[in-house]
């Protein structure tokens, strides 16, 4: 007996160098082992899009755990998919750090999403 | 007494080397000792500074970025110049939250980062003539 294999398209986790995801039911939780800049930004933008498409998600967990440095490229990849979601869902950060809060409440991002901090984070 | 220092870099418009002006602009100010937050602020307005030439100036075409770096005394002065198409309304431009490209989900804070992390911010554009950006930030207490 195999396991279920599932496409490409309808797989329930996906691992990449730069991020990870799992879809449960309508929620991705998505967490990304680099600098969230424009470049990353970028493609992560196109990820989650296609699996807000395809697997109609509409809560979005962000796990910053592993970002220690974020610009306004990642204000913009959050302000946008929340506009996305804000009708049936919500957006998360969790794992914040000092350096990407700044940012977070320069911008005003904290009054639209659920921010949680990193524990224990040194600095 | 601290020696000056001089750095230039010249790089493709590509946004992988976004990073890679981050890392040169942080390594470069270490000889002044800066705090975590310093370093943080270094490098976020470097990198506002090199994607806007990167998206706006080449519009995410084929170009040249150059980014001095200069250190007179416990001063660090970054240049981030590139000869892209340029801009008529420098002031708009850094309105907070103004975009051009807005589809593309440019959040319009750009400029204002550059101004909140840096100690002084000047820009000089024109129409077809490139972007040049210039910041300039104190590094630690007299």
């Amino acid at each position: 007996m195999s396991r279920q294999i599932n496409t490409t398209d309808e797989q329930d986790e996906i691992q990449h160098m730069d991020y990870i995801y799992m879809v449960n039911e309508d929620k991705l939780i998505i967490r990304m082992n680099a600098e969230l800049d424009h470049h990353l930004a970028e493609e992560m933008r196109q990820v989650i899009d296609d699996v807000i498409d395809k697997r109609g998600v509409t809560h979005i967990v962000f796990d910053f755990t592993k970002v220690d440095f974020m610009d306004s490229a990642g204000i913009g990849l959050i302000m946008g998919r929340y506009k996305k979601v804000m009708d049936k869902g919500d957006i998360t950060i969790i794992g914040v750090r000092e350096s990407v809060k700044r940012i977070l409440l320069i911008s005003g991002l904290h009054k639209i999403v659920n921010i949680y901090e990193l524990k224990g984070q040194e600095a | 007494m601290i020696e000056n220092n001089n750095v230039e870099l010249l790089f493709e418009a590509k946004s992988e080397n976004e990073a890679f002006a981050r890392v040169v602009a942080a390594a470069f100010v270490t000889y002044l000792d800066p705090t975590m937050e310093e370093l943080q602020d270094i490098k976020t307005a470097v990198s506002e500074a090199v994607t806007n030439a990167i998206v706006h100036g080449y519009d995410n075409g084929p170009g040249k970025v150059r980014m001095r770096l200069k250190g007179i005394q416990n001063q660090v002065i970054i240049e981030v110049h590139d000869d892209g198409i340029g801009m008529g309304n420098v002031a708009k431009a850094m309105e907070p939250l103004y975009t051009t490209k807005p589809e593309q989900e440019r959040s319009g804070m750009g400029f204002s980062f550059m101004e909140a992390f840096m100690d002084d911010l000047r820009v000089a554009s024109a129409p077809g003539k490139g972007t040049t950006v210039l910041m300039r930030k104190k590094i630690g207490n007299d």
